[in-house]
């Protein structure tokens, strides 16, 4: 039997930046994972998928990571996820330091 | 040191040239992702997990203060401050704009520095003994062949897009401070008993998910036949490595598949065919490059006002003992500013810092820097009377730790603070590790001890040749630490057998500190290091400090 689809978000790094962005419901990108579509379809985020990888001008390694709903929006489920949308732990840097750490 | 002439400058503006219409291209779209990602890699551009990464070369590890001072403009103009010296001799800036990279190459090729085949399936840059042309223990400076490699490998046509990455280092001292056989070639300096110069060749080597130990391919190589025997190595390499499967690309799976004896036979065969197409060019240039690597001046002066210091003032003393090497030339000290300040991220620099590094290699150090694969800075030529100076200018700036080769002299991958490829940290990890034995105040009671930590398999943090090898993984969803222990970086080179189960984040620390136990009462006396206590026990008594209820259970 297939494994049960786990909820996911579409994510990637910005072309310029090269920041973490998310697919938001409307189809552009946010820098903050809680402002995510959770996709909770495996067909529609296979779909999203593919629309992320259309804007090859703005993104760059789109891919579907696990994430859970959360109180204000989807949170991560592996700690990967989570340095992704928060910065590196041994310096203030990143989305941490940009107020965007999805918290 | 090596200065560019017409050509290098001429090759190194074009590239950079070339480089940011790349960039121009993916920017307007023109070139899509996997169009560009190969050509970003020969320039050293990665993207990490939170932003590009630009990793520049510092060729066998040896920068001027005008070097030093350009990096430091860098971090400053387009990075967040700081730069991160890596275990293979080079720096990485963790921050840019893919849209900044093209004017950072330009303001690198300003000071004779590039990025050029620091990744991608190539000849990587050629790393050495960061001591070399200082070390008491050497037979010649081995940086003049680093720098004919360099320039034979920089866009050598046959070896750009090879099956894997390929990295060669080169070394003249009796002892190996450049890892040699951890290296897919390696150069060793060598004389035979007539005193002539040639080359030892060891190939094969490596670490990553199968670590081997490199093998000698050939005992003496004359000089003149350096770069066509290389090449019909690498070459011969290029055509029957395997395709098939990444891990087992390198030429260490290579050599152990055919065996030593049939690679031999084929570079034999393939320097046969090419020996005679290299008609002296390359020892013309051989000869140039030489004399750029003149010793310097070095001067005769009193040594009172070191005596003094060290005889007055303990901690001055205690960063002497430990900090500094012995010179080839008398009254000179080879001086290894650590990088690793107790609960500091290994091997990062922040501008400043490396502004201050430059401004005392050119007031006493003959303008030369080096970086070593332990992450350090070094003077290597500093003569004694100048060191108490230099002593409280590093006090200054927080760079006077006097921790070198001790427990908290770790060498730590990024992991996944920053790399995409990372299963698990691995800074936090030393960064804890060295608090934890400052705090115990055990450090130079231990002695001689190297850990190295690895944040996934590929080995960037050596930790199968770490005294204490901690390898960080992924298991089922959380970061999980394995131990290997015994493993050995030098001439005696060897892998670290593991040591059992992994352990939780919060539990490796703890694990160390029995680890360093076992060591303090087993060790025969304060004379017997980590690594030679171990050899003569073997694994099972550190074993059982290790896993105290396996023990238990078994009781």
């Amino acid at each position: 039997m297939a494994r049960a689809f786990t909820p996911k978000v579409v994510t990637a790094n910005a072309l310029i930046e090269g920041d973490v962005i998310y697919l938001t419901d409307a189809g552009t990108w946010t820098r903050e994972l809680s402002q995510a579509a959770l996709l909770t379809d495996e067909a529609d985020a296979q779909l999203r998928l593919l629309e992320a990888e259309q804007k090859p001008g703005e993104a760059v390694g789109a891919y579907l990571a696990d994430a859970i709903a959360g109180p204000f929006g989807p949170e991560p489920t592996h700690f990967r996820e989570e340095f992704r949308r928060t910065g590196p732990s041994n310096y203030f840097h990143g989305k941490q330091a940009e107020g965007v750490s999805g918290h | 040191m090596y200065a560019y002439n017409d050509f290098d400058n001429a090759f190194l503006a074009e590239r950079n040239k070339q480089f940011r219409a790349q960039v121009e291209r993916r920017v307007s779209g023109a070139l899509t992702e996997d169009e560009f990602k190969p050509l970003r890699l020969m320039n050293g551009v990665y993207l990490q997990l939170h932003a590009y990464m630009l990793r520049v070369a510092i060729p066998y590890g040896t920068l001027n203060s005008r070097q030093m001072s350009q990096l430091a403009l860098l971090a400053e103009k387009w990075d967040k401050g700081y730069g991160h010296f890596t275990t293979r001799q080079n720096i990485q800036f963790n921050w840019p704009k893919l849209s900044d990279i093209p004017d950072m190459l330009d303001a690198l090729a300003e000071v004779d520095m590039h990025a050029i085949q620091t990744s991608g399936n190539t000849i990587r840059n050629v790393t050495a003994d960061h001591f070399a042309g200082a070390a008491a223990d050497e037979i010649e400076d081995p940086r003049p062949i680093a720098e004919l490699i360099r320039q034979w490998s920089t866009d050598h046509p046959e070896f750009q897009f090879m099956g894997r990455k390929f990295k060669i280092a080169v070394s003249a001292g009796e002892k190996d401070r450049a890892v040699l056989k951890a290296h897919d070639l390696a150069v060793r300096v060598v004389k035979n008993d007539a005193g002539d110069v040639g080359y030892q060749i060891l190939v094969g080597g490596g670490l990553g998910r199968t670590p081997m130990i490199g093998k000698v391919l050939n005992d003496f190589l004359p000089r003149a036949d350096l770069l066509p025997y290389i090449e019909a190595v690498v070459s011969v390499w290029n055509q029957i490595g395997r395709r098939d499967n990444k891990y087992k690309a390198r030429i260490k799976i290579t050599v152990h598949e055919h065996g030593l004896d049939d690679i031999r036979a084929r570079v034999e065969e393939r320097f046969a065919a090419i020996r005679p197409t290299f008609e002296g060019i390359d020892q013309t240039l051989f000869a140039d490059i030489q004399s750029h690597f003149a010793a310097p001046d070095f001067r005769d002066a009193p040594l009172a006002a070191y005596d003094i210091a060290y005889d007055n003032d303990p901690l001055f003393r205690s960063w002497a003992d430990t900090n500094l090497s012995e010179h080839r030339a008398p009254g000179y000290s080879i001086v290894t500013v650590s990088l690793k300040k107790h609960g500091a991220t290994p091997g990062d620099a922040s501008a400043d810092q490396m502004r201050l590094l430059a401004d005392l290699a050119k007031q006493y150090g003959h303008d030369e820097l080096r970086i070593s694969h332990e992450q350090n800075v070094i003077l290597p030529h500093v003569h004694k009377s100048d060191l108490p100076a230099i002593y409280a200018a590093l006090q200054q700036a927080d760079l006077h730790t006097a921790n070198i080769g001790m427990i908290s002299d770790i060498i730590a991958c990024p992991g996944m603070d920053y790399c995409a490829l990372a299963t698990a940290r691995s800074i936090p990890v030393a960064e804890q590790i060295a608090t934890r034995f400052d705090e115990l105040k055990l450090e130079h009671d231990i002695g001689h001890l190297q850990i190295k930590i690895s944040g996934c398999i590929n080995a960037c943090g050596h930790h199968h040749v770490g005294h204490i090898g901690i390898l960080g993984l992924d298991r089922a969803g959380v970061e999980n630490y394995q131990i290997t222990l015994g493993g050995d970086a030098t001439w005696d080179a060897a892998i670290g057998e593991r040591a059992g189960p992994g352990f939780a984040y919060d539990e490796i620390v703890p694990a160390v500190e029995r680890i360093v136990q076992a060591y303090l009462d087993l060790r025969q006396s304060q004379d017997e290091t980590f690594i030679e206590a171990y050899r003569r026990l073997g694994l099972a008594p550190f074993k059982a400090y290790l896993y105290p209820e396996a023990q238990a259970h078994a009781a």
